[in-house]
C-alpha cells in the first residue's frame, strides 16, 4: 500500500452510524437527539404550522375579524352537513339560518332554512383585505356564497365571527411571547452574562435585585403598571408597553440561567487553555463560552415563552392590558365574562383552546430541547 | 445559625425597602399628583372643598417637596399605620384593606396546604412508580395544571356552577350565612366554599410542585444508600418515608419561595373571576379608577407578606438541612 492509498483510505466518509457520531457537528448531535423526543418534535411542527396560519389569518378567515353581522348576534357555531336531506353523501354544505326571536324571553334563536343550501367553497370571494397587508384582494381560504353565513365557531355579542377574530387574536397573543422574549433575552444575556463573567460587586447587587423580582408577585405588579399606561394610547403603543412590563419582570430567569452557565463554564479547562493560548476577553466569549450553553439558553427561552403568553391573556382578561378593538385571545375571553352570556353562547369560550395548545406546545418543545440540549449526557 | 438568621433578617429589609420604592413609584405613575385628583373627586362629589384641608394634605403629602421628601414622608406614614386615603371610597386605605386582607391570606394559605397535600403523595407514587400509567396520567395532568391559566379555570367552574344552581357568584359563603355572626354552623359553611378557590389557585402549584418532587425522588431512589437499607432488608415503606424522602424534599421546600408569589398573585385572579369579596375586587377597581394609594399599598402589603413567608421558608429550610446557611 502507497502512502497515497492509506491517505485516501483516512479520508473516506466513515460508513456506519455509530462512526458518523464522531464527526457529527453539535448542532447536528443536538438535532439528532431531539428527533428522537416525539412529542417534542411533533410540538415544533404544531407550532410552526400555528404561526403560519396566524401570519396569513385574514386569507384563512371567511370574514375579516370586525365586520358586525347584525343579523347575527350569538349565532351558534354552523352546523357543516355532509348528508342531504335524502342522506347521500355530499360535498360538504351549510344551511343558510335565520334569526327568529322568541316573544316572550326577548331571546334570539337561530334556526336553519333548509331550503337553501350553500356548498363550502375555497378560494370565495369575500371581503376585501390587505394579505400581508402587501396587496388587496378579497380571495378567502374558506367561505360560502353571499346570502349565506359560514361561522365555523359562532359569533359573538356585535355579531362578528369568532373564528376568524380568533385566528386574528393569535397575531397579538402569539407574537407578543416573542418579542417579549427577544427583549427579555437581551436584558438577560447581557445583565446575566456580565455577572456570571466579572462576577465581584456587580454580581452580588444584580443578585440581590433578581432575587428581590422574584420574591415580589409578578401579577399584581404587571396589574399595577400596566394600569398606569394611559387609556388614550393606541393599540400598537400599549402592545408595546405590555411587552416592556412582561420583560421588566421576565429577563431575571434568563439572567439566572446565563449566570450559572458563565459561573461553570469560567473554570472549564477549555477556557483557561484559549485564555493561555492568547485569546481576547470577546473570543473567549463568544467562539468558546457562548456555543456550549447555546442549547442551554434555547430550552429556556422555549420554555419562558408561555408565561409571557399567558401574562398578556390573564392581564388582557382582567381589562388591564389589551382592550378592545385590539384583538387578542384574551381580549376575546374578556368578552365572555359575562356568566349569563357564557352560560347561552359557551362557544365564547373557544378561544381558551389555541391558548392551551400553545401554552403545552412550548412546555413540550422546550422539555425536548432541554433533553437534547447536552449531547454527551447519556 | 444566628448568624445566617440575622443576616437573613437584614437582607429581608433591603427588600422591603426595594419593595416600598415600587409601590411607591406606582402610586407616582399615572399623571397628575393624587391632591388634583382627590380634589377633582370631591368635587364630582358635590362636596364642598375646603381650602384649609387642601393646604394641610399638601404638607402632610409633602407635594411641593422634592421626590425623594415625598417617598420618606409616604414611608413615615407607612411605619405608623397611615396608608394614605382612598380617592374612590373616601375611606382611609388601611381601613379598607384590613377588612379584606384576612380573607386573601386564608385562601391563599388554605391552597398552599392544598398544593403539599395534593403534589407530595402523587410526586412520590409517580416516582415509585416510574413510567406506570398512573405516573403518565399525572405527568399530563401536571402539564394540563400548567399550561390553563388560573383564571380560566375560575371561568369554567364558574359556567358549571352557574349551568347546575343558577348562581352567578360562588361567594365564600352560602347566602343565609353572610351576615350572620360567627358560628360553628357558620365556620363549616366556610369550609365548604372555601375549598373551591383554594383548589383553583393551586393548580399550577401543584402541578410544579409534583414535577419537582418527582425528579428529585427519582434522583435520591437509585443512590447507593437506598439499595443498602433494602439489601438490609427494611420495609419498602419505612425505607422509602425515612430516607430518599427526606433529602428530596429539602431542594423542594425551597421553592416555598416562588410558590407564595404564584399564590397571592393567582388569588387576586380568581377571587376576581368568582366574585368573592376578598382584596382582589378592590384591588382591580382600584387600578381601573387610578386609584393608586390603595392600589400601590395593596402591591405593597402582598409583596411584604410574600418577601416574610420566604424568609420564614428560609430560615425552617435551614433549621432542617445546615448546608444552606453557608448559601445566603
Amino acid at each position: 500500500m502507497s502512502q497515497q492509498e492509506i491517505l485516501e483510505q483516512q479520508v473516506t466518509p466513515p460508513a456506519s452510524e455509530d462512526e458518523k457520531v464522531y464527526v457529527a457537528s453539535q448542532a447536528q448531535l443536538v438535532w439528532w437527539r431531539f428527533r428522537k423526543h416525539k412529542v417534542a418534535l411533533g410540538s415544533a411542527i404544531l407550532l410552526i404550522v400555528l404561526y403560519t396560519i396566524i401570519i396569513s389569518a385574514d386569507f384563512l378567515g371567511p370574514y375579516e375579524p370586525r365586520t358586525n353581522h347584525v343579523k347575527y348576534i350569538y349565532a351558534p357555531p354552523a352546523k357543516i352537513h355532509l348528508r342531504d336531506a335524502e342522506g347521500r353523501f355530499v360535498w360538504p354544505f351549510v344551511y343558510a339560518t335565520v334569526g327568529e326571536m322568541d316573544p316572550n324571553s326577548l331571546r334570539v334563536s337561530y334556526v336553519e332554512d333548509k331550503s337553501q343550501r350553500f356548498p363550502i367553497g375555497f378560494f370565495v370571494p369575500g371581503e376585501k383585505y390587505k394579505f400581508l397587508g402587501l396587496f388587496e384582494t378579497n380571495v378567502h381560504f374558506i367561505g360560502v356564497a353571499p346570502g349565506g353565513t359560514l361561522f365555523l365557531t359562532g359569533t359573538d355579542g356585535q355579531g362578528r365571527d369568532m373564528f376568524s377574530r380568533i385566528l386574528a387574536g393569535g397575531r397579538i397573543s402569539l407574537s407578543i411571547g416573542l418579542v417579549g422574549i427577544a427583549m427579555s433575552f437581551f436584558l438577560g444575556i447581557l445583565i446575566g452574562g456580565l455577572s456570571g463573567y466579572y462576577g465581584g460587586l456587580f454580581d452580588t447587587v444584580t443578585q440581590r435585585v433578581i432575587e428581590l423580582i422574584r420574591g415580589v408577585p409578578d401579577v399584581p405588579l404587571w396589574m399595577a403598571l400596566s394600569a398606569a399606561l394611559p387609556p388614550k394610547w393606541p393599540v400598537t403603543r400599549v402592545y408595546f408597553g405590555i411587552v416592556i412590563i412582561l420583560s421588566l419582570i421576565g429577563w431575571t430567569g434568563l439572567a439566572r440561567v446565563v449566570r450559572g452557565k458563565f459561573m461553570s463554564l469560567r473554570e472549564e479547562d477549555f477556557v483557561m487553555s484559549a485564555r493561555l493560548a492568547g485569546a481576547s476577553e470577546v473570543r473567549i466569549v463568544f467562539r468558546h463560552m457562548v456555543p456550549s450553553f447555546t442549547s442551554h439558553l434555547i430550552a429556556s427561552i422555549t420554555m419562558s415563552v408561555p408565561g409571557m403568553i399567558l401574562g398578556e391573556t390573564s392581564l388582557s382578561f382582567l381589562g388591564l392590558g389589551l382592550r378592545p378593538p385590539a384583538i387578542s385571545w384574551g381580549v376575546l375571553l374578556a368578552e365572555s365574562q359575562k356568566i349569563s352570556v357564557l352560560a347561552e353562547s359557551p362557544w365564547l369560550l373557544l378561544p381558551a383552546i389555541p391558548i392551551i395548545i400553545v401554552v403545552l406546545a412550548f412546555n413540550f418543545m422546550g422539555d425536548g430541547i432541554r433533553d437534547a440540549a447536552d449531547p454527551y449526557s447519556r | 445559625m444566628l448568624k445566617f438568621m440575622a443576616r437573613r433578617f437584614s437582607l429581608m429589609l433591603v427588600t422591603l425597602v426595594m419593595v416600598s420604592i415600587i409601590s411607591f413609584i406606582i402610586i407616582q405613575l399615572p399623571p397628575g399628583d393624587f391632591l388634583t385628583s382627590y380634589v377633582g373627586a370631591l368635587m364630582l362629589a358635590g362636596d364642598v372643598v375646603d381650602n384649609d384641608q387642601i393646604e394641610a394634605l399638601k404638607v402632610r403629602y409633602g407635594l411641593g417637596d422634592p421626590i425623594y421628601v415625598q417617598y420618606f414622608k409616604w414611608v413615615n406614614g407607612l411605619l405608623h399605620g397611615d396608608l394614605g386615603r382612598s380617592l374612590e371610597w373616601g375611606r382611609p386605605v388601611r381601613v379598607l384593606i384590613m377588612d379584606r386582607l384576612p380573607w386573601s391570606f386564608t385562601i391563599s394559605m388554605v391552597s398552599f396546604l392544598f398544593v403539599w397535600a395534593i403534589a407530595l403523595p402523587i410526586g412520590i407514587y409517580s416516582a415509585t412508580h416510574q413510567y406506570s400509567i398512573p405516573d403518565y396520567l399525572a405527568t399530563f395532568i401536571g402539564f394540563i395544571g400548567l399550561a390553563v391559566p388560573n383564571f380560566l379555570i375560575a371561568l369554567l367552574v364558574l359556567w358549571w356552577v352557574f349551568r347546575s344552581s343558577g348562581q352567578v357568584i360562588v361567594g365564600l359563603f352560602s347566602p343565609d350565612f353572610v351576615n350572620a355572626p360567627w358560628s360553628l354552623a357558620k365556620a363549616l359553611d366556610l369550609l365548604k366554599h372555601l375549598w373551591l378557590p383554594a383548589l383553583i389557585v393551586g393548580t399550577s402549584g401543584t402541578a410544579g410542585t409534583i414535577r419537582t418532587i418527582r425528579a428529585n425522588m427519582l434522583d435520591e431512589l437509585t443512590k447507593p444508600y437506598v439499595m443498602m437499607a433494602r439489601a438490609k432488608g427494611v420495609a419498602e415503606r419505612k425505607l422509602l418515608l425515612k430516607y430518599p424522602l427526606r433529602v428530596a424534599l429539602i431542594p423542594t421546600a425551597s421553592t416555598i419561595g416562588w410558590i407564595l408569589p404564584g399564590l397571592f398573585a393567582g388569588e387576586l385572579i380568581v377571587s376576581s373571576v368568582l366574585g368573592i369579596p376578598t382584596l382582589s375586587p378592590v384591588f382591580f377597581q382600584a387600578l381601573r379608577s387610578q386609584d393608586m394609594f390603595l392600589a400601590g399599598s395593596i402591591v405593597l402589603i402582598l409583596s411584604t407578606l410574600t418577601v416574610i413567608g420566604s424568609l420564614v421558608s428560609d430560615i425552617a429550610l435551614a433549621l432542617v438541612d445546615p448546608r444552606i446557611k453557608g448559601s445566603v
